[in-house]
């Protein structure tokens, strides 16, 4: 079986000033959105409470709400979490008093609702902590993103085709950023490690096409520049499109079945492979011949004129 | 043309075997368990052993299988009613021996736990449990060490009989005091304070200059000499937690350093926060004092008070002590605690540092003969409630845990003796673990419960289960006769990432899990590099064999390529970030480089063994 003919020759470069302004749009919607609406930080980063509770019968978060604020928690966020019987109960990080104190005075205000509920899971996170959390989550996604170009640069002497994956490498995770900026799904330690997957799975891609940049050039030195990269985008859409549904199959599994603590990690993961995919077709290889690429820069001229200089 | 060397097969096929033997351990499931260790931590006797499943036949209380594990009983049980009704009767029966622990054991046959193979650990996220991360503050440490030096300042000037108006800590160049000043009278000998000082404390840097009132001496910590110390009181408190955390009964629980200062605490199956943090943030301290054997004790006892120069204590057992007011040595000035055999059976080796040596020389020159004994002080912090406020408060608790008999003179070195082997080793773990304790403080807390951890081993197993049915489906619809090649390297390369993440001991998070699903999918991807390829060859007209072998060849590139960018990011987030995170980032990394070896070595002689050598076939079912 085949998604695609093997012969597809869809004119990639051809529509890239189009596939620009959707990429422009969708960055600049992401970074208004991050902007404005802000991330819905978790604890992780900010440092406060997060309970888990399930209740026998239907939670009521309006009534958990009130019953907290009435406690004296102020900020109080409450929702249903997977299923209409489980909340999730967030708030900020308690003043003066202790992590014990702020479990049990929760405790008694959901019992009070409900005598048989169950606390699943209760986190305290000092804002000591929240902070440096934050801090090594940028550190991070900064560190992968400079390795990741030192990398580029090494391994393609053409600096045509590492703006080409730098573009792809900041363009998707800020996208993936406004989307839970949109959507306001709660952001924490382990969306950043899919956002840090997302980097290093799109950018696997963009190498992959890149690497039959290269093969093709060096193949036939002649070729204009625009057609070799669409030939190459044609030759490794199949391999490219695959890749992305064996990974969406099961990334869409876990975002499904693997219960609400992986759901950010998984939305991120699924948006990250599709925006990542989308990268690497339309806009990695159009940046890098908009840069320039030709054959020249990935095999100077003392090969050519070796070429040239044969009888 | 198509070939694969001998010996590239013979690897691929041990790799393979010993890969299924160590993920072996994993497939077993576990039982309900009961976990028996003796209170004095020795290992527990065949006898005792018998005795305890005696006593639980005896009860009607059966389990399914038993044996002595790293020096603990193990009992495995059908159900949990059971494995309760177990732990009932054996800390009712059997209280002044053995601490208990509800666990959970891997039904793995005992051959396998016998050369070493256990599952993969949990994470909390997935048994549940108590994760807790404390602060030490090691600015206590150092001023801790500082007060020290003030005392001995003291101390000694009054001794010797030189005049100082007072001795105050200094803070130079830092936020915190780093130094102490020894303020002395206009006209006083400084080379004379800077000698006995410099005497005193050997490695301290000692500057003196005049100020109004007169000459000061100065002498400031290093850097490297605060940092020794912040780095002793972590290790000493590291210590202190393990040991607690030892008496707290619980299976597999893990006391890690973490960072500059912080140590994690993760103790599987415990659900009460309260009660474990109060047992242990605990702060204790030691003193060395003398006996006063001068004074009746139960005189003292009923008078209700000590007479001069002495104080009342109580030993462990609740018995009356009085000792001297004067202590001869501290907890500060203990270097370290050993077990030892002595000609007079078990005992402890002592060190102290240099000054401590001093006091403990002067004291059992002139002491020979009479008993000292060893003080255990224990700091705790309480919440009272003050006029409707909450108020936090320290208890001091002072227990006496050894009396001897000074049976020589001795400084720095020492010995004490007449104790039994496990009272020996319990001594040497309190003076080592009680020695000096920073003040620690609960920065962060998780505390998932059972039920959700059985929830997220359900789900994560459930998802990776689908996920890789339909990626099984999808491969065979696609790639025919190679997508069974994949889908068998792809299995191959689950074991393989599940016998390394065995045999690293990684403890196995949900993200972890999830982590084992994205790399399942990413997997496929150097097979569909590959086999992509093979189409390509096969398009250009080569022939079957031929196409494979450029396939590989060609695709090499590409899958080490594209594999490094994802290693980059795994790496990272290993370098980066903690807890369940690092469990997704080593499932990622390893994953990854379980893949380049099943997809490269694996499918390869899967299909050199199905196409290669004389076959040559005429079509490919690709």
């Amino acid at each position: 079986m085949e998604l695609f003919k093997s012969n597809s020759k869809i004119a990639f470069m051809g529509s890239r000033k189009l596939w620009y302004a959707v990429s422009t749009i969708l960055f600049v919607v992401s970074l208004v959105a991050l902007f404005t609406r802000g991330l819905n930080l978790g604890v992780d980063f900010t440092g406060g409470v997060t309970v888990e509770a399930k209740f026998p019968g239907e939670a009521q978060p309006e009534v958990l709400r009130r019953g907290l604020e009435a406690a004296g928690f102020d900020d109080v966020q409450v929702q249903n979490f997977g299923s209409s019987r489980d909340v999730a109960i967030r708030l900020p990080p308690p003043e003066g008093k202790s992590a014990d104190q702020v479990r049990s005075n929760i405790e008694s205000v959901l019992r009070q609702v409900d005598a048989n509920v169950v606390v699943s899971r209760l986190d305290v996170v000092g804002p000591q902590v929240g902070a440096e959390l934050r801090n090594s989550a940028v550190i991070s996604l900064i560190a992968t993103l400079v390795l990741i170009f030192i990398y580029v640069f090494l391994r393609f002497h053409a600096w045509q085709l590492s703006l080409g994956a730098i573009v792809a490498a900041i363009h998707d995770p800020v996208i993936v950023l406004g989307f839970f900026a949109l959507t306001g799904i709660v952001f924490d330690l382990s969306v950043v490690a899919a956002l840090l997957a997302v980097i290093g799975y799109s950018l696997n891609d963009t190498v992959v096409v890149f690497d039959r940049i290269r093969e093709r050039f060096e193949a036939n030195k002649r070729m204009q520049p625009a057609e070799v990269l669409n030939q190459s985008v044609n030759q490794t859409l199949s391999r490219t499109i695959m890749t992305s549904l064996t990974t969406l199959i099961v990334v869409v599994v876990l975002l499904l079945l693997g219960g609400p603590v992986l759901q950010g990690f998984s939305a991120a993961l699924v948006v990250g492979i599709l925006i990542g995919t989308y990268s690497s077709i339309y806009i990695a290889s159009a940046v890098a011949l908009d840069a320039g690429l030709t054959a020249e820069s990935l095999f100077p001229t003392r090969k050519k004129l070796a070429i040239d200089d044969m009888p | 043309m198509l070939e694969f060397a001998r010996w590239k097969y013979i690897l691929v096929a041990v790799v393979m075997v010993v890969a299924t033997i160590f993920a072996l351990p994993n497939v077993f499931g576990e039982d309900a368990a009961l976990q028996v260790a003796r209170k004095d931590r020795a290992a527990i006797a065949d006898e005792s052993r018998k005795s305890v499943e005696e006593y639980l036949r005896g009860q009607g209380v059966s389990f399914s299988r038993s044996y002595v594990d790293q020096g603990r009983l193990m009992l495995h049980f059908d159900a949990v009613p059971a494995q309760l009704k177990a732990r009932d009767l054996v800390n009712e029966n059997f209280k002044a021996d053995y601490v208990t622990a509800l666990s959970f054991a891997s039904r793995a046959p005992d051959w396998l736990r016998k050369i070493g193979l256990r599952p993969m650990p949990l994470g909390l996220d997935l048994r549940g449990g108590l994760y807790l991360l404390y602060q030490v503050d090691i600015g206590g440490a150092v001023d801790q060490l500082l007060e020290v030096y003030e005392q001995d300042a003291r101390r000694t000037l009054s001794q010797q009989n030189i005049p100082f108006s007072d001795v105050i800590r200094v803070t130079e160049g830092s936020e915190r005091p780093n130094g102490l000043r020894v303020l002395l009278p206009a006209g006083a000998d400084v080379g004379q304070v800077r000698g006995v000082l410099r005497r005193l404390w050997p490695d301290l840097t000692i500057t003196s200059f005049q100020a109004s009132s007169g000459p000061i001496v100065q002498l400031v910590l290093t850097a490297a000499q605060i940092k020794e110390r912040q780095d002793y009181a972590i290790s000493q408190n590291l210590t202190t937690l393990r040991n607690r955390v030892n008496e707290l009964g619980v299976s597999e629980p893990v006391v890690q350093r973490q960072g500059l200062d912080r140590i994690a605490v993760q103790l599987p199956g415990v659900q009460n926060s309260a009660e474990v943090k109060d047992l242990l943030g605990k702060v204790a301290t030691l003193e060395f004092r003398l006996v006063d054997t001068q004074n009746n004790v139960s005189e003292a006892v009923q008078r209700g008070r000590a007479p001069f120069g002495s104080k009342l204590y109580e030993t462990r057992d609740g018995l009356p002590t009085l000792l001297k007011r004067d202590i001869i040595v501290t907890g500060d000035q203990l270097v370290d605690a050993t077990t030892a055999a002595t000609e007079q059976g078990p005992g402890v080796s002592v060190r102290l540092d240099a000054s401590g040596g001093e006091e403990m020389l002067r004291a059992t020159r002139t002491n020979l003969g009479k008993p000292m004994a060893v003080v255990f002080i224990e700091q705790r912090r309480e919440e009272i409630e003050v006029a409707g406020e909450k108020v936090q408060r320290t208890i001091k608790e002072e227990k006496v845990i050894n009396t001897a008999t000074i049976q020589g003179v001795f400084s720095t070195n020492f010995q004490i003796t007449g104790l039994g082997v496990n009272e020996a080793r319990d001594l040497a773990l309190l003076l080592r673990a009680g020695a000096l304790a920073a003040p620690l403080f609960v920065i962060e807390e998780r505390v998932v419960g059972p039920g959700l951890g059985k929830e997220n081993i359900e789900k994560g197993t459930t998802a990776l289960l689908i996920g890789m049915a339909l990626l099984f489906v999808f491969m065979l619809v696609y790639y025919r006769t190679f997508g069974i090649v994949a889908n068998i390297v792809l299995l191959a390369n689950v074991i393989l990432l599940a016998a390394l993440l065995t045999v690293f001991k990684a403890a196995l998070s949900l993200p972890g899990i999830a982590g084992i699903v994205l790399t399942v999918g990413m997997a496929v991807d150097a097979n569909v590099l590959i086999y992509e390829r093979i189409r390509e060859e096969i398009r250009n007209g080569v022939t079957p064999q031929t196409a494979i072998a450029k396939g590989f060849e060609k695709a090499f590139s590409a899958i080490a390529d594209s594999n490094i960018t994802t290693l980059i990011a795994g790496i990272v987030l290993w370098a980066l970030g903690t807890g369940a995170i690092r469990g997704f980032a080593v499932v990622l990394s390893l994953g990854i480089a379980t893949s380049m070896f099943t997809s490269l070595l694996g499918s390869r002689a899967l299909l050199t063994l199905m196409y290669g050598g004389a076959r040559r076939p005429a079509k490919l079912s690709i």
